[in-house]
């Protein structure tokens, strides 16, 4: 038991392992929280490509797009870093500074997913029926479908939402339960933004606060990089080309 | 911000009465709370398993409509799985932890209190589904399409989504609790091999629970925006299939038999040594094989879905895992028999139920072999004889186990002793009453009688067991009516306790009966297995029996807060708005918001 007191000089009470109540916690819950998102994922591959009717993936997804909001989250996490070290290192500004950063690349993140949905939700679909170029399985469809004799080009809108087909449904709720997970975080963070302006309520003494809120930052940080490689990046994936 | 900060509710630091009660976070208080609630809901699922009785005990009967009988059968699977037996188990994991493990609390008293709060809002939102007319009708595992809105119109299922998603929150932050309680909150000494057997499957169970229950967390959140927003999930129209159901509920569902099953091998295990005044043969050979449960029960969930035509490789590796899954349950069987032999028994009221759990467990557990095997289940698949089956690991197994751990430790959680000649009585007539429901169900099951079926014509032949059954389980009500009559009435007049009635082995029973607020005055230093037997016996030597590392006089207990409850208020608020209307929803999620907030910027301790 000496170690675990010595070690433990930050905490109030005295625990078995030294470690603090609230950080094993966190571990669980993340722990569990990996299940939550497995079974979304799982959910999403059994589904895949099982959609009878488009849009599909290749048909709305925007690669470059969703890097650079994926690079926003991944920076967000950087900033929540420094901030953590800001904290420990006892400098209150710096503190501020990039708590704040966390949260404005977070909330832009979110505006990005917000954006994303919109566009999807208003996927247009433009054929150039005299000279088509590119048409996926989908477009090739609505080409056969539409540009009969005399129809110069189709023009329609054929927007994905929860309700168009598997792949909707599927996406719309992971990627929707994860928006919900950054935005729980963001409120969280910006809670502690906010608490650090009350007098003791962000010293580097109470650094194991901060401490959680990045351990769940990073998480759901991490999530989204599976999601981004299994939803985006395996759904334009067309194999390799032989 | 700061209005936050300012508490709106003056923190209640000396409550009283009921308020006492409202405002508590002490594990004692809330575990007396969950048996209370969890036993009322025994009693209510126990009504509803009578009336399916009644309509069952004879041919052509028409005492319950079909529609009412399929509430019936649903209910009562869902009441007695999620609102009986794991919250029981729920109120000996809160009683018990901190003093098996020499502790004042659990890591986490406020989350404690909140996890109750959200229980008994499941509980009432699940119960109130009959008052609203429309009580969930698809079965306790409710397989898609049959949930959907178009076969399923009205709000049972979103009763049962919404329940079973509220008290899935209650049962995560429990877990999360326990979970750190054990692994961070022991008295100093107290090695994980040292645990007495109790803290250990509550810590499997709890680990188990963790993981398992966000696979069904998503399939609810699934299944209901399949039924509020149109979503395709579950529907086969669009290309699902609705078998992933099956599969996401399964593989919550198996570990879920587990959850219910281990704390009542771990009650049983600590009955076993204290009343055969020898230690747990094997103690380590029985965590392990827990341990190897828990993670076995992982695979074979689909064992449940051999009729569904998943094709012969899928049919037999899941019979192969789950055949070996009784191979584990065979050494925990063993052990404890092994426990037994050779020791002075005492035949008193718990030991009895200890001794029963085995017998009637051991049945279930050959009749769940029996059908492991998919060629022998694709006959009795949705049969009586998978109704046995369940029944003997469920009733015969978990529940008994609870009553004797009911029996067990009433004197430690009332301070009296209960009529031990009534106690004796009344297991007598719920083994026998309970071995005469349930054992013909495995012959009418074998004869091809469909289970979920609210009658049957007479030239089946089904009839007289039938009424058989029905007589058996006459003899359950009784004697569950007459442990309440023993239960009640020691509690008032019963003779007072000691702290330590059966010469036990683990820590809980070293303090008086029922224990003071704060557990320990001291706070034990473990040396040992079964420590409290060993400083009984002398058999630590030289060290000194206990060191203190608090002084007295400055024991400090967390105080009684409002805000779990306000959180938990929100979250019942919000439950409804989920079934009835979207903007009350909103209100619950800010009533809940509020208070997790006051909540977390209220200090443990307040100056006093
Ligand atoms: C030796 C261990 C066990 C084996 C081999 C086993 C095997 C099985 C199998 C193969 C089924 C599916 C039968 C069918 O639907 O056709 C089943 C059903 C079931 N088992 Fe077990 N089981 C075991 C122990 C347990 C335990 C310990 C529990 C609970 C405490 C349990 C609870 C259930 C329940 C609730 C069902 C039925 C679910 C339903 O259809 O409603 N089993 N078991
Ligand atoms: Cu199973």
């Amino acid at each position: 038991m000496a170690e675990a007191t010595a070690s433990n000089h930050e905490s109030e009470h005295q625990t078995t392992t030294g470690l603090n109540h609230r950080k094993i916690l966190m571990w669980v819950f993340l722990g569990s929280d990996c299940m939550f998102f497995a079974t979304l994922i799982a959910t999403y591959l059994v589904y895949k490509g099982k959609s009878l009717s488009g849009p599909m993936p290749l048909d709305v997804f925007s690669i470059p797009v969703t890097t650079v909001s994926t690079f926003v989250l991944l920076m967000s996490s950087m900033s929540m870093v420094l901030a953590y070290a800001a904290l420990r290192k006892g400098s209150l500004k710096g503190y501020r500074t990039w708590i704040l950063s966390t949260v404005i690349l977070g909330s832009t993140f979110l505006g990005f997913q917000t954006f994303e949905f919109y566009e999807f939700a208003n996927h247009h679909v433009h054929i150039d029926c005299i000279n088509p170029v590119d048409l996926t399985d989908y477009e090739q469809g609505l080409f056969d479908k539409n540009c009969k004799d005399g129809v110069d080009h189709y023009d329609a809108q054929h927007g994905l939402t929860p309700k168009t087909n598997l792949f909707g449904t599927t996406f719309f709720v992971l990627t929707g339960l994860h928006g919900t997970h950054v935005t729980i975080g963001v409120i969280w963070l910006m809670s502690l933004f906010l608490y650090s302006f009350k007098k003791g309520g962000v010293t580097p003494e109470r650094h194991l606060d901060t401490d959680l809120a990045a351990l769940y930052w990073h998480f759901v940080d991490v999530v989204w990089i599976v999601i981004f490689a299994v939803v985006y990046l395996f759904g334009v994936f067309e194999g390799f080309p032989s | 911000m700061t209005t936050l900060l300012i508490p709106m509710i003056k923190r209640p630091l000396h409550p009283t009465g009921i308020w006492n009660w409202i405002t508590t976070i002490d594990h004692k208080k809330i575990g007396l709370l969950y048996g209370a609630t969890a036993f009322i809901n025994f009693l209510i699922g126990g009504i509803e398993a009578i009336l399916i009785r009644a309509q069952l005990s004879g041919s052509n009967a028409d005492i319950i409509t079909p529609e009412v009988y399929n509430q019936l059968f649903t209910m009562h699977g869902t009441t007695m799985i999620f609102l009986a037996i794991m919250p029981l188990s729920a109120a000996f994991f809160n009683y018990l932890i901190p003093l098996q493990i020499g502790a004042r609390d659990v890591a986490f008293p406020r989350l404690n209190a909140f996890s109750y709060w959200v229980f008994l809002a499941g509980t009432i939102i699940l119960h109130s589904s009959w008052l609203f007319g429309s009580a969930p009708n698809s079965g306790w595992f409710s397989y898609a399409p049959l949930t959907s809105v178009a076969y399923n119109p009205g709000h049972g299922m979103d009763f049962w989504i919404v329940g079973l998603q509220v008290l899935g929150i209650a049962s995560l932050a429990a877990s999360f609790n326990f979970i750190v309680t054990i692994i961070n909150m022991r008295a100093p000494g107290m090695t994980l091999m040292r645990m007495p057997l109790f803290t250990w499957m509550t810590f499997i169970t709890a680990i188990l629970l963790v993981l398992a229950f966000p696979v069904i967390t998503v399939a609810l959140i699934e299944l209901m925006f399949d039924r509020s927003f149109g979503t395709n999930f579950f529907f086969a129209p669009a290309g699902a299939d609705p078998v992933l159901w099956q599969h996401l509920f399964w593989v919550f569902g198996h570990p879920e038999v587990y959850i219910l099953i281990l704390p009542a091998m771990g009650i049983v295990s600590e009955i076993l040594p204290t009343f055969s005044k020898k230690p747990l043969f094997g103690y380590s050979t029985v965590i392990l094989a827990g341990a190897i449960i828990a993670f076995m029960g992982w695979l074979v969930w689909s064992h449940h879905m051999f009729t569904v035509g998943l094709g012969p490789i899928p049919n037999s590796v899941f019979t192969i895992t789950t055949m070996a899954i009784a191979i584990p349950t065979g050494i925990k069987i063993f052990n404890w028999i092994f426990t037994m032999w050779k020791g002075s028994i005492t035949f008193s009221t718990p030991m009895l139920y200890a001794i029963g759990f085995i017998v009637t467990f051991t049945i279930g557990g050959i009749s769940g072999v029996m059908h492991a095997m998919s060629s022998s289940d694709a006959q009795q698949q949705d049969t009586y004889f998978v109704v046995a089956h369940f029944h003997y690991v469920l009733f015969g197994g978990a529940m008994m186990g609870i009553f004797g751990g009911l029996y067990y430790w009433f004197p430690k959680f009332s301070g009296r002793m209960f009529s031990e000649k009534l106690g004796k009585v009344q297991f007598f007539l719920l083994f026998i009453g309970q071995n005469i429901t349930f054992f013909p169900m495995h012959f009418v099951g074998m004869d091809g009688m469909p289970r979920r079926i609210y009658t049957y014509s007479g030239e089946m032949g089904w009839t007289a067991l039938n009424a058989l059954e029905t007589s058996g389980s006459i003899l359950v009500v009784i004697s569950v009516l007459l442990f309440l009559h023993n239960i009640v009435k020691s509690w008032r007049s019963g003779e007072e306790a000691p702290g330590d009635p059966w010469d036990a082995r683990t820590l809980e029973w070293s303090i008086s009966s029922p224990p003071p607020e704060y557990n320990f005055e001291v706070i034990p230093e473990v040396h040992t297995v079964d420590e409290w037997w060993a400083r009984k016996r002398g058999l630590l030597g030289e060290q000194s029996p206990s060191v203190g590392s608090n002084e007295k006089g400055e024991i400090h207990l967390p105080q009684p807060s409002f805000w779990p409850l306000v959180s938990a208020i929100g979250i019942f608020i919000g439950g409804y708005g989920l079934i009835y209307s979207y903007p009350v929803a909103i209100v619950g999620l800010v009533i809940m918001m509020v208070g997790v907030y006051s909540w977390s910027f209220e200090p443990v301790n307040d100056p006093d």
